[in-house]
């Protein structure tokens, strides 16, 4: 199995992520919500950072505004040094190079899985239709997916529909993938699968990802580092070091270094869970 | 669907018409038999009488001929109703300023019976055949175009989102997403207002006066025509023909719909 995914030159256009002082909220006045507030961290080119917290943190807030998908209130997001969204540009043009995975499946269901994959190198004029094909059939290749390139996403199952995805993204080469609670809902069989195949994916791509769970073990196995999100105000409250080394095999699930930092970062989520719960029942009171 | 499926469907819809004609033909003949007449029912001639009109009818080129005039109004009535539907329907669904000034005209005129456009329509246009056409092109043309708006309503944002990050721009991602996203509620629209077109085909030729024989102007003009002569089983039969003509091109409609969209077939 050969390297399919380009390699990205170092330094320069790797995916490196600026967060600073990003808030944003909904609403005016009482109902007025804030989702984010002075939330700030970086995220180092082909890092695979985990974002962990309770519900409402803001994760997916802050994982809608790298990719364009509605505007932030304050501060500014940069990737490589470039301006996406930041004062005087509230909201980030949406574009390849940050391309997001959600947990449901958004493969279009009227397309093959063959033109899901190609659809973006193809409709950017970034390659032809046969290049895309032969390079989208080495990626579902690489991903072992052979033999569903033809059937629609309507046959596929859940596991193999968000493979197909992951490949999508990958195939439009993007400096960071997005990925929004992928395998959430998954049997822990599959979820293994998936998390596997993908950290196969990224030792291959070493492309920046940014991806959110709740699975704490989840952010353990696969994430460089992983930080903990507050809620109310949504801000990362600590981020830690996962120095696992990779390629990383399920054995290291049961690794004493492997169980102490799911322990630590378990007790960060803990501690936030409980804050935000309080908090929740004092705005109820 | 393999063929035993198909076979088992049709095996079953012959039972469901068999056994609804059985019914039909006793419960308007009980009351002759023991006295004791079937509400409804009894004041309807039974089959046996319909069957011998529809023989007598279908011996009659006029018959034929109105099946052929019906045909043509509903075709042409249905077809200016798409070409004008699913591009107003799109522009309602696209453009938030043209849904706010034409919505509210547009759900005014869609209660409005079609019968109660037959005077205008007559007073619209020069020809007859153009009045009726016009009267079944309204039949099918609210239906089209409410399918379409609120099926463009139940889209997938996240779909919109993510053709947008794959590179898409506005007109692209309305040509590769929105239109196959609505593509669903635009079939069921045409398969709905295709029926439609049949069932105020009555009231469309109404503006008709009719052929030589009291089969020629229309399947609409032969119910009509034959309630006022007062003759019964002619109207059922004509009826009865109006309901086949629906069904049959509605089918059709869907078969063509589920070729357009190949992906539906696989789910």
């Amino acid at each position: 199995m050969s390297a399919v995914v380009a390699q990205a030159p170092p330094g320069v256009n790797a995916g490196a992520i600026s967060i600073r002082e990003v808030g944003k909220s909904y609403g005016e006045g009482k109902g007025r919500v804030v989702a984010l507030e002075r939330c700030s961290f970086e995220i180092a080119p082909g890092e695979f950072r985990v974002i962990v917290g309770p519900s409402g943190c803001g994760k997916t807030t802050l994982l809608g505004a790298i990719a364009g998908f509605h505007p932030i209130t304050e501060g500014e997001i940069r990737l490589d040094g470039e301006l996406l969204c930041g004062p005087g540009v509230p909201q980030a043009r949406p574009g390849g190079d940050r391309v997001v995975v959600f947990q449901h499946s958004t493969l279009f269901p009227w397309m093959t899985v063959l033109d899901n994959v190609t659809y973006g190198p193809v409709v950017q004029g970034r390659m032809t239709r046969d290049e895309a094909r032969e390079r989208a059939r080495d990626q579902l290749a690489a991903a072992g997916l052979v033999g569903y390139e033809d059937l629609y996403p309507g046959e596929l199952s859940s596991g193999v529909a968000r493979r197909v995805e992951i490949v999508r993204a990958l195939v439009n080469e993007p400096r960071v993938l997005l990925l929004d609670e992928p395998f959430r809902g998954m049997d822990s069989i599959t979820k293994s699968v998936m998390q596997q195949g993908l950290l196969e994916l990224y030792d291959r791509s070493r492309v920046t990802v940014f991806f959110i769970t709740h699975d704490i073990e989840e952010a353990v196995f696969l994430g460089s580092r992983v930080s903990v999100m507050s809620t109310r105000p949504g801000r990362v409250q600590a981020t830690i070091d996962v120095d696992i080394p990779r390629p990383r095999e399920v054995g290291v699930l049961t690794s004493p270094c492997f169980r102490e930092l799911v322990g630590q970062v378990s007790e960060l989520v803990r501690d936030e869970a409980r804050r935000a719960f309080e908090a929740g029942e004092r705005e109820l009171a | 669907m393999n063929a035993k499926a198909r076979r088992t469907i049709v095996r079953r819809g012959i039972l469901g018409v068999l056994a609804w004609l059985a019914f039909w033909e006793v419960g308007s003949q009980l009351g002759e038999w023991i006295g004791v007449a079937v509400p409804f029912l009894d004041k309807v001639p039974p089959p046996h009488a319909v069957v011998g009109d529809l023989a007598e009818l279908i011996g009659e080129a006029g018959y034929w001929n109105s099946w052929a005039l019906s045909l043509q109004r509903v075709l042409w009535g249905f077809a200016f109703a798409i070409a004008i539907g699913v591009p107003l329907a799109l522009l309602i669904v696209t453009i938030r300023t043209f849904r706010g000034l034409f919505f509210p005209i547009f759900e005014t005129l869609r209660p409005i019976p079609p019968l109660a456009w037959v005077p205008l329509a007559i007073i619209f246009w020069p020809t007859q055949e153009l009045s009726i056409t016009f009267v079944t092109f309204l039949g099918a043309f609210f239906p089209i175009v409410l399918n379409i708006v609120d099926g463009a309503a139940q889209i997938d944002r996240r779909l919109v989102l993510i053709s947008r990050t794959l590179g898409l721009g506005r007109v692209g991602t309305f040509a590769r997403v929105l239109l196959p996203s609505t593509l669903p509620a635009m079939v069921t629209g045409a398969a709905v207002g295709m029926g439609i077109t049949w069932e105020v085909v009555v009231a469309a030729e109404l503006i008709s006066g009719g052929g030589n024989t009291s089969g020629d102007g229309g399947l609409g003009f032969l119910v009509w025509n034959s309630y006022q002569g007062g003759d019964l089983p002619r109207i059922v039969v004509g009826m009865i023909s109006l309901g086949v003509a629906g069904y049959l091109s509605s089918t059709m409609v869907r078969a063509l719909g589920a070729r357009l969209m190949p992906w539906r077939r696989a789910a």
